[in-house]
């Protein structure tokens, strides 16, 4: 079986333009995908109701993207009919995004702040914790600049990308360095953890602070280095439906079905395989 | 009868003018809604701050610097490229499509592209660094770099524009009175096409100013080395979009106020 989904990543200009054009971005992604769903197999899973065909946006954090992908195969699968479109980008843009009116069904947060903003514009209720997760120091494979620790973060004359700490990864980022009294010295303080990890891949930096699911989800170019007093400095994701305007009966309920999925126990077991903790 | 005439040529069919009025609508409406939603009361205060101070200078200073090297290539290339009119199709194809190329890409597309030539382990990049130690991405050089790289072709095209309607034959005469080829160049092709030269620059340099794609991707983000406006809009739109529209109407009043300074036929197209 296959499903067409697409996902779209938030990069900056199409951020400039989505909230200039009332967020029709998300929209014009999801048009357009052919599949209905009507020739797919009774598949087995977690269906726990029977749902209407209905196209579901998702906003998801970037540090979701390989768990989010997952769990929208899966949700697909067990719910023929369903189309789930995830688009990721950094928490506190997606936030904008959607009290700007971009057409959101569910958003999935890295932190709680982005998520309150959602829910004090009127948008969400009751958000859910469904996942956390810590901070691991990377470096690429083999390690070139022979870094060992949280301290070689200081060091000039290494390469350092940090998420800037306008996104969660920033800020937990920044919170574990003053818990540790280590000033960085980064060259670059990049608009998602995404980011980082891609300067770490193409070897472009001696050192970079991301989640572990990301060391996890990046494969062989990249070397993860555990960093004990990351242990307290833990993120909180929260999910929840978005009740906007435009969101007709089926997606809403369609919505709220995924938010349940994830938060239950298939979806902790696909996250656990992406190495996020329980709340 | 005069008047008659050129009222006669001045009338639009009315389907055209009510599809450029939505035309002008589609270009013109975000901008005003940037406008409207403006924080205007704070705005003082918003711009003012040490960040964007920073970013401003950082922006200026780099996109000044960045004409002016599109300036010393674009104009010999302009040249190449009229000149390109008596090659045979195929190459002339081609370096006009290499010169347009810049134009067409998402920038971001660019940014990889130059991280994948002058990269650590780029191309170039990894001897840059083994012979000399030089390591170009995250430095303001980098954000030079990535302006030059998308700016190029707005003066490569304007200066292009501004030969083929100028009167070559004054370089024939001048050539056939005894100048060199230099003196042809320096006395007769360059003030031909001044104006072309002027508007190519003001372009580069507002196409410069404007750069965020390719700059995040090669030169990254830092404060005060290669923050520029651009992306310091784009992370505020991370915690405070208010602070979002204040640094995008900022970019939005200089580039308007750039724009306004050209004449009407130093603009794209005008000059062709």
């Amino acid at each position: 079986m296959t499903r067409s989904r697409r996902t779209t990543s938030t990069l900056g200009t199409a951020v400039l333009l989505a909230f200039a054009l009332g967020g029709s971005l998300t929209a014009c992604a999801s048009s357009g995908t052919g599949d209905d769903g009507q020739n797919a197999p009774a598949a087995t899973g977690p269906t726990t109701q029977n749902l209407d065909a209905a196209e579901v946006t998702v906003l998801a954090a970037a540090s979701l993207t390989e768990a989010f992908d997952d769990l929208a195969t899966q949700f697909e699968a067990a719910n023929p009919g369903v189309e789930i479109t995830v688009s990721y980008g950094g928490s506190g843009a997606l936030a904008t995004q959607i009290i700007e009116g971009a057409p959101a069904d569910v958003f999935a947060s890295a932190a709680e702040p982005p998520m309150q903003q959602v829910v004090d514009a009127g948008l969400a209720t009751d958000p859910q914790v469904f996942a956390t997760n810590t901070l691991e120091l990377v470096v690429p494979a083999g390690n070139p600049a022979g870094v060992t620790g949280l301290a070689d973060l200081s060091n000039a004359d290494l390469r350092i990308a940090l998420c800037d700490e306008s996104v969660p990864c920033g800020a937990a980022s920044a919170k574990l360095l003053a818990n540790e009294g280590i000033t960085a010295a980064p060259d670059t303080l990049e608009s998602d953890v995404k980011a980082v990890l891609t300067k770490v891949s193409l070897g472009e930096v001696d050192a970079a602070l991301v989640y572990r699911t990301d060391v996890l989800s990046a494969g062989d170019d990249i070397e993860g280095i555990e960093v004990p007093a990351a242990a307290d400095v833990v993120n909180r994701y929260p999910i929840a439906a978005i009740s906007g305007d435009a969101t007709g009966a089926a997606e809403a309920q369609a919505a709220a079905a995924f938010v349940a999925f994830v938060a239950g126990d298939a979806g902790r077991a696909t996250l656990d395989e992406h190495g996020f903790g329980a709340p | 009868m005069a008047r008659a005439a050129a009222r006669g040529t001045g009338r639009l069919a009315w389907p055209i003018t009510a599809i450029a009025v939505v035309a002008v609508a589609v270009l013109v409406l975000p901008l005003v809604a940037l406008v409207v939603r403006a924080p205007w009361a704070d705005l003082p205060t918003l711009l003012a701050s040490s960040s964007v101070l920073e970013a401003l200078v950082l922006s200026f200073t780099t996109a000044v610097l960045a004409t002016a090297i599109c300036l010393v290539l674009g104009v010999p290339l302009a040249l190449l490229v009229a000149h390109a009119e008596s090659w045979s199709a195929i190459p002339r194809r081609l370096l006009r499509a290499a010169v347009t190329v810049p134009l067409v890409l998402p920038p971001v597309v660019g940014g990889i592209a130059l991280l994948v030539l002058l990269g650590r382990r780029g191309l170039i990049g990894q001897w840059l660094d083994e012979l000399f130690g030089i390591t170009i991405p995250f430095t303001t050089g980098a954000v030079v770099i990535a302006q030059v790289f998308v700016a190029l072709p707005f003066l490569v095209f304007a200066v292009e524009g501004a030969l083929r309607s100028s009167d070559r034959r004054t370089e024939l005469a001048a050539a056939t009175l005894g100048a060199s080829r230099w003196q042809v160049f320096r006395h007769v092709t360059l003030p031909l096409v001044a104006p072309g030269v002027a508007a190519g620059g003001v372009l580069c340099f507002t196409r410069a100013l404007g750069e965020f794609g390719a700059t995040i991707t090669f030169a990254g983000s830092l404060p005060g080395t290669t923050r520029t406006l651009p992306i310091a809009s784009y992370l505020a739109m991370q915690t405070d979009p208010d602070e979002a529209v204040a640094l995008a109407l900022l970019l939005l009043a200089v580039s308007v106020l750039v724009l306004l300074t050209l004449r009407d036929r130093w603009l794209p197209g005008a000059t062709a």
